[in-house]
């Protein structure tokens, strides 16, 4: 057949050969074809995810002047500096789909973005920073595990990163638990207050129920998803569930218990109603969220300034001394 | 909203150019990609590579290189770009025969 610049591509050979990848577990790479429906939905999941790591950084860095002791301001600093370079693993991985940053990072400022509902919710204790880290990093761990083997080449390898380093931070977080379960009963009373408040969200954060999440059939035949948000909460609840118990803590749900048949601990409904109205940007913090981001973009802007200045001094001044 | 157009008219920080970076894990080691970073220029890349790829001792040197200057393969050409080293089994040392018992290496 004569090339013409306006000749159709054989998509369907094309696709033919994408989805024997898939098929065979070969991992897609930037230079690949691929569907375009494919790369539509990667670019969502990937810039969600990494808006999240970046919001992900306000809650926390809330309470650094007022963490305890030093060694908890250190490790609280070094977490929340792990969350900017995790939204930038993310981002460098969208970016490899044919987007640019700078307008991913537009979408997320002008609020047209979505990020993880999570976030939304606010710290109001010193607690909440051992809760975080527990079961908010500890759910991201159980989605962030079985992401390392999605289809797409350069966001598993930036899961592979950021697992490992995720791990400090659940351990640190479990660590401020297990301090403060042993401490007074003020301090006590603080921490199961801050699980009361944070138990629900972290179900949440797995995404609607199976039966309600619309993409999730194509996720996983395309392998980007290797489980069912359903999957991942019963796995998180399971491995929360003990944890919780060792150190005297309550779970708020009178419905949790252990089916000896099925081995997975039963929980009760969750509040789909909250869920998809703090979705809708109707959250405790979404407002602040977004306000306190865009206040950072803004007040950073001279730093972006003096750098492209400095950058372009540099390179008038070796051209001068070229000449 | 204009988010980034600063007020000299100079643009944000993601239209800085992109640079891949590359790490060595350990002295002896090979160079591998680890991912990309923006930067104004190659000193700027080598810091925000440092604070992005190397916050755990995970490189003891880097390598910036801006992506513009990478030429990489088509996966589409791949099969006959590669083939002049697939059939060519005599490049292994498998090919070659050794008579029974003799411990050649």
């Amino acid at each position: 057949m004569e090339q013409t610049p306006n000749a159709p591509v054989d998509e369907s050979a094309l696709n033919a050969a994408f989805e024997a990848k898939i098929a065979a577990g070969d991992s897609i790479e930037p230079k690949d074809w691929m569907p375009e429906r494919y790369r539509k939905q990667l670019t969502r999941m990937m810039s969600q995810h990494a808006h999240s790591e970046i919001v992900g950084m306000l809650p926390e860095g809330n309470w650094i002047t007022r963490a305890p002791s030093l060694r908890r301001k250190m490790s609280l600093i070094a977490k929340v500096q792990d969350e900017a370079g995790h939204g930038l693993y993310i981002y460098c991985g969208t970016e490899t789909l044919g987007v640019d940053r700078y307008d991913l990072f537009n979408q997320l400022l002008d609020g047209t973005a979505k990020y993880s509902s999570i976030f939304n919710y606010p710290t109001l204790s010193w607690a909440d920073m051992g809760v975080i880290g527990w079961l908010v990093d500890g759910a991201a761990i159980v989605n962030q595990t079985v992401l390392a083997k999605t289809s797409y080449g350069p966001y598993a390898r930036a899961m592979v990163r950021i697992c490992k380093e995720e791990n400090f931070h659940k351990r640190q977080g479990y660590e401020i638990c297990a301090t403060l379960a042993n401490g007074t009963p003020a301090q006590r009373e603080m921490l199961q207050d801050a699980v009361n408040r944070f138990w629900w969200p972290s179900l949440m954060m797995f995404g609607p129920s199976d039966k309600d999440s619309p993409n999730s059939a194509e996720l996983l035949r395309w392998r980007v998803k290797r489980k069912t948000n359903d999957e991942l909460r019963q796995r998180f609840v399971n491995l929360t569930v003990p944890q919780a118990q060792a150190i005297g803590l309550t779970l708020p749900d009178p419905d949790l218990t252990f089916n000896t048949a099925t081995k997975n601990w039963d929980f009760g409904e969750i509040d789909w109603a909250e869920f998809f109205e703090v979705i809708k940007g109707n959250g405790p913090c979404n407002k602040e969220r977004l306000a306190a981001r865009n206040k950072a973009h803004d007040d950073g802007r001279w730093v972006r300034d003096a750098a492209t200045a400095y950058a372009e001094k540099q390179k008038a001044r070796a051209k001068t001394e070229a000449a | 909203m204009a988010a980034t157009t600063g007020t000299n008219g100079s643009t944000g920080d993601s239209h800085w150019p992109l640079w891949e970076v590359f790490t060595q894990g350990a002295q002896g080691q090979p160079f591998e990609h680890a991912g990309s970073v923006h930067a104004t220029d190659a000193e700027h890349a080598m810091q925000n590579a440092r604070d992005v790829y190397a916050r755990r001792g995970e490189a003891v040197n880097l390598w910036v290189v801006p992506s513009s200057a990478i030429t990489a393969s088509a996966p589409s050409d791949a099969g006959p770009f590669f083939d002049p080293g697939n059939d060519k089994a005599y490049r292994h040392p498998q090919f070659y025969k050794v008579p029974r018992g003799v411990k050649v290496f």
